[in-house]
């Protein structure tokens, strides 16, 4: 389909979501990442039973960890598709390079800054 | 195929090649022809709702994904002149002189797979579909839902692109209609496909858009089909209508379509809608016939291939087996179910063959890199100008050399070419490079032919990774070439920085006890047990009765005659005969452990339950299901209330002279609250019992309660005979049962007639319950083997639609009733299924683990149980030692474990959280 969506996004595979550590979305925020997003299958549908529904269980937790440290939850998120979906594909690549362009750099990006200053 | 020569076991078949005027070799699908190709064309594969080229793919997940000419549209071909194609063409992949091709080959069996035509309406005037763009096709449906069809998945109607609000789908298009296509039998299908689309495109267009389904009578009979028709009347309020609609008609000044029809109350009635989708049925499409005429095969009248009830999948010629809807209209799942029964019955024909004709190839000794300090060779691919077009692929490269650990950069046209694959080989060596990147494709393609390079040059596999430059970058961002070569480099930077942290792993080779279990020694069982055998497995099996035969040896006759005792008898003494089958009756599991290719089952064998220990590789389920023993309507209370299988004896044994009126009553004990899958088999046993009686003493009065007749695909050929030789269906409402009392001179059954608007009662001397099936009682046996049931007690599969066989255990397979209801014919095909895969896992003589399984660090565990309650397989066991332990023949490599385990003592293979993690940190590198 070769659909364009923003360059800004970087893939990262994972055999299932269900394999996604906590510590991988908090680490990617720390590294200075201004976004981070999960792609799951439809919650209903994971080869492995319930390896999706964990993952969102995760992010869940994780937003309340970024907006507790001022970081700002909404920084990360999940999102649900098949592998046939290619145009929801470059939607939600879409949706959240729009969500985090309006939330502004990762606020530790600042924080360094004075600290260097 | 243009002919066949020779006899069964050894044929001579001429097949036709079409030449697709594209080297397949060369071509790597990078779709320039069909971007420079000025021939535009419709695309049927859209079903002709959008264009394609003439230089075309049929569809993006074609295989092979290798581009074709279509010489019938072709500029070229038909005019001269263009060439467009072969100019621009990267890798010289066109070759306008490709001929036509006889080829001769010498094959042993035949398995004919030549599919279906969907029933085009364009012949049905009233319907309107040749001149009205809003009546589509059901198939047209599915493409404007499919997020790949025409609209991107938008829901829209073909007139004026807007979203419909009122969508009708009327069933039994070119099905169940001798009147004006001459197909009498059901299509199977259309009825679930019909409530899967107004489901979906109520998922699409949200709860505004209202879906209605107007059929005859609701054929949703399949595994849990039931359930799914509920959810969406009762959930998603999708409509329906018991009525075939006769008239379309286009409201004039608009684009909408007007139906007329007659409710169940024989009100005629108009209702507007925007679209209206026809539900179309199956018919072998003519070319099919020849071919069947050519091989000199028998078809019906319907042209259907002619099978056997007991063979269901061998033709009338010896050594030519068939599978999916040239057999009989069916759905997906039964298809491959079919496809499997088909190899299985050529295998045995074949099994002296087996293996003499494999290759193998010569792998050279690994070279161990543990000690080196990592050197990396990175290959940056151009692919024609897919990725050099857009990516400055020099500028990358140059890049690629400043990170750490790169010895070596290159880039080239076609990576994946054999030269330069040649050219990497002698590089790796010549460098002596330990870890390879190829920045290029989707290693969902081609990961395996460099990691094939790699083995090659004594590394292991495992030491390579790929960056995919394409797909996800030149591809998706070729608006803006600068932010994709930056892009590139990024990807490449987190490809290197993983494949410095590679390390090589072995694939653990175990292996295969090439003895079956089969559990169940009724027909599907012993089918099973007679596939296996015959081809030469050992097999041993178990049934807990006395003697073999199951269920079935209540049986009589199929619907068309067949005589079942006649056939379990055939089978017990094939199977006892047979000296590779050993059966255990009186038998009982009480023990099972192990894995794929070695498992151990413990069963008490004989009166005597002395204990065996049984090893083998495969698991055959066959425990099989019975007759559900009604509570409802007097049975048990009244003699002369009885079930189907009841009368199908007594026909046999009293006759039917003393019977007057009988009146049969369906979907007792199914399509209910307590039990809400319909039972499949009920509908047929019915009418074949009515046409039995009928046959025995055509003066009795044979009266069909029913909610709806689901005699599916060629059984409807005996429902409409049924009513032919008088024998009455008065349909009831699931919330007005009929009511049933019993008197000295009968039985009377009252019930209100929906055609006639009012109460009927009839004084019957006999009741046939057409009684549920149920499964066996497995709970036990399902705890043993951990093996997972559906909410009826039905085992299940590993995927529905294509998966029917497999249990989600490998090495595990289920058949016949265990899995759910079904006829004779269908349980020995899915036996003979169930046979033919695990003959694909004991053919084997070692199976090869993957290695991305999970490892447990046991100076990290704390025996925190976390592990053992996370993993969706129970693989993980707190060891000897007070640990965790995952055996990797078990492990199905989810990480799901490794993600959870608080003390991070579990990693999984080629995801370890430092290798995910290197990719995190390479990609942010510098950002703060």
């Amino acid at each position: 389909m070769r659909l364009q969506y923003p360059s800004n996004i970087k893939i990262v595979s994972v055999p299932c979501t269900g394999k996604i550590d906590l510590i991988y979305l908090l680490k990617s925020f720390e590294k200075g990442a201004d976004g981070v997003y999960v792609l799951g299958c439809i919650e209903g549908e994971c080869r492995f039973g319930t390896g999706n529904l964990r993952a969102r269980k995760r992010v869940t937790q994780a937003q309340k960890i970024l907006d507790s440290i001022g970081i700002g939850g909404d920084r990360v998120q999940m999102y649900n598709l098949s592998s046939s979906e290619g145009p929801r594909f470059a939607e939600f690549a879409a949706e959240m390079t729009n969500k985090i362009r309006e939330l502004g750099p990762n606020p530790i990006k600042r924080f360094r800054e004075k600290l260097a200053a | 195929m243009i002919g066949i020569s020779g006899e069964a076991g050894n044929f001579e078949v001429e097949v036709l090649r079409h030449p697709r005027y594209v080297d397949m070799e060369k071509c790597i699908a990078c779709g320039t022809c069909a971007e420079k190709c000025p021939k535009k064309v419709d695309d049927p594969y859209n079903e002709n709702l959008v264009k394609r080229k003439a230089a075309y793919v049929d569809y993006a997940q074609a295989v092979p994904l290798k581009f074709a000419i279509d010489k019938e549209n072709c500029i070229y071909f038909q005019k001269g002149k263009c060439r467009a194609c072969e100019k621009f063409c990267p890798t010289n992949a066109i070759n306008f002189d490709e001929k036509e091709e006889t080829l001769f080959l010498r094959v042993g069996s035949v398995i004919l797979a030549p599919g279906f035509d969907a029933f085009d309406p364009a012949r049905f005037d009233a319907y309107k579909y040749a001149t009205h763009p809003n009546v589509v096709t059901s198939m047209e449906f599915e493409r404007i839902l499919s997020p790949s069809g025409p609209t991107m998945g938008h829901l829209v109607r073909p007139s004026d692109h807007t979203e419909p609000k009122k969508i009708a789908w009327l069933q039994c298009v070119g099905s169940r209609d001798m009147n004006r296509c001459g197909h009498g039998y059901c299509s199977s299908v259309c009825c679930m496909y019909a409530v899967k689309e107004a489901v979906i495109a109520k998922e699409h267009a949200g709860d505004d858009l209202e879906c209605s389904v107007f059929f005859m009578d609701m054929r949703t009979y399949g595994k849990d089909f039931e359930r799914y028709y509920n959810t969406a009347r009762e959930k998603h309020g999708v409509r329906f209508t018991r009525s075939r609609v006769h008239t379309i008609d286009p409201i004039k000044g608009s684009d909408d379509l007007l139906l007329s029809f007659a409710t169940e109350e024989g009100v005629i009635t108009e209702e507007r809608f925007d679209l209206v989708v026809l539900s179309v049925g199956m018919e072998i499409p003519p070319e099919v016939s020849e071919l069947a005429q050519r091989l000199g095969i028998k078809r019906d009248e319907s042209g259907f291939c002619h099978t056997d009830t007991f063979y269901p999948v061998t033709t009338t010629r010896q050594g030519i087996y068939v599978c999916g809807a040239f057999q009989g209209p069916k759905d997906i799942p039964q298809s491959v179910t079919e496809a499997s029964a088909a190899s299985c019955a050529a295998s045995v024909d074949l099994s002296s063959a087996r293996g003499t004709e494999t290759l193998s190839v010569e792998i050279p000794e690994e070279r161990d890199v543990s000690n080196e300090p990592p050197k990396i060779g990175v290959f940056v691919c151009n692919c024609g100008t897919n990725i050099g077009g857009i990516v400055d692929v020099p500028a990358v490269a140059e890049y690629a050399s400043t990170l750490p650990f790169v010895a070596h950069v290159d880039q080239n046209l076609f990576t994946c070419s054999q030269d330069t694959q040649d050219r990497m080989r002698d590089v790796i060596k010549e460098a002596g490079l330990n870890r390879v990147v190829v920045a290029a494709c989707s290693p969902m393609t081609h990961e395996p032919l460099f990691q094939e390079t790699l083995l090659a040059c004594g590394l292991n596999k495992q030491l390579f990774e790929m960056a995919n430059i394409r797909n996800q970058n030149s591809w998706v961002h070729s608006s803006d070439p600068a932010a994709a070569t930056d892009k590139a480099k990024d990807l490449i930077r987190m490809a290197v920085a993983r494949a410095a942290l590679l390390k090589p792993l072995m694939a653990k080779r175990i292996p295969v006890n090439k003895r079956a279990l089969v559990v169940g020694g009724g027909v599907a069982g012993m089918t099973a047990a007679l596939g296996l055998g015959d081809q030469g497995f050992d097999v041993v099996l178990v049934e807990k009765e006395t003697q073999l035969g199951g269920f079935s040896r209540e049986l009589t006759q199929t619907i068309d005659g067949s005589n079942i005792q006649e056939h379990i008898l055939e089978l017990i003494d094939r199977v006892t005969r047979n000296d590779k089958i050993q059966v255990l009756t009186e038998s009982l599991i009480v023990g099972f452990g192990g894995f794929k290719g070695n498992f151990t089952t413990e069963v008490l064998v004989g009166p005597g339950m002395y204990e065996r220990k049984i090893d083998h590789g495969v698991v055959v389920l066959a425990t099989g299901a019975r007759e559900y023993i009604p509570r409802e309507y007097l049975y048990g209370e009244d003699e002369r209330v009885v079930t189907q299988v009841d009368l199908s004896k007594r026909l046999e044994l009293k006759g039917a002279s003393d019977l007057k009126d009988v009146v049969m009553i369906q979907c007792v004990g199914s399509r209910n609250d307590a039990y809400p899958n319909c039972s499949r088999i009920c509908c047929q046993s019915a009418v074949k019992n009515a046409l039995h009686i009928k046959e025995l003493n055509p003066d009795a009065n044979v009266y069909i309660l029913y909610r709806d007749i689901r005699t599916y695909g060629l059984l409807e050929n005996y429902y409409r005979e049924a009513r032919r030789q008088g024998v009455i269906f008065i349909r009831f409402r699931a919330d007005a049962p009929p009511s049933v009392e019993s008197s000295d001179s009968g039985i009377r059954v009252a019930v209100k007639d929906h055609v006639l608007q009012r109460d009927i009662q009839i004084h019957a001397d006999l009741l046939a319950l057409s009684a549920g099936m149920r499964p066996e009682d497995t709970e036990e046996l399902s705890s043993i083997l951990k093996l997972a049931r559906n909410p009826d007690g039905y085992f299940m599969e590993a995927h529905v639609k294509l998966r029917p066989v497999d249990m989600a255990g490998e090495g595990i397979f289920v058949c016949g009733t265990a899995h759910s209801p079904k006829l004779i014919s269908e349980a020995i095909s899915q036996a003979m299924a169930a046979a033919s895969r695990a003959a694909t896992f004991l053919s084997q003589s070692e199976i090869t683990l993957s290695v991305v399984t999970a490892t447990v660090d046991q100076e990290r565990c704390a025996a925190c149980l976390v592990c053992v309650h996370s993993c969706p397989y129970g693989v993980p066991k707190i060891n000897r030692d007070g640990v965790s332990e995952i055996d990797p023949a078990l492990c199905h490599g989810c990480g799901i474990c490794a993600a959870e385990c608080p003390a991070k003592a579990i990693q999984l293979n080629c995801y370890e959280d430092d290798q995910v993690m290197s990719k995190v940190d390479a990609l942010l590198e510098g950002v703060l």
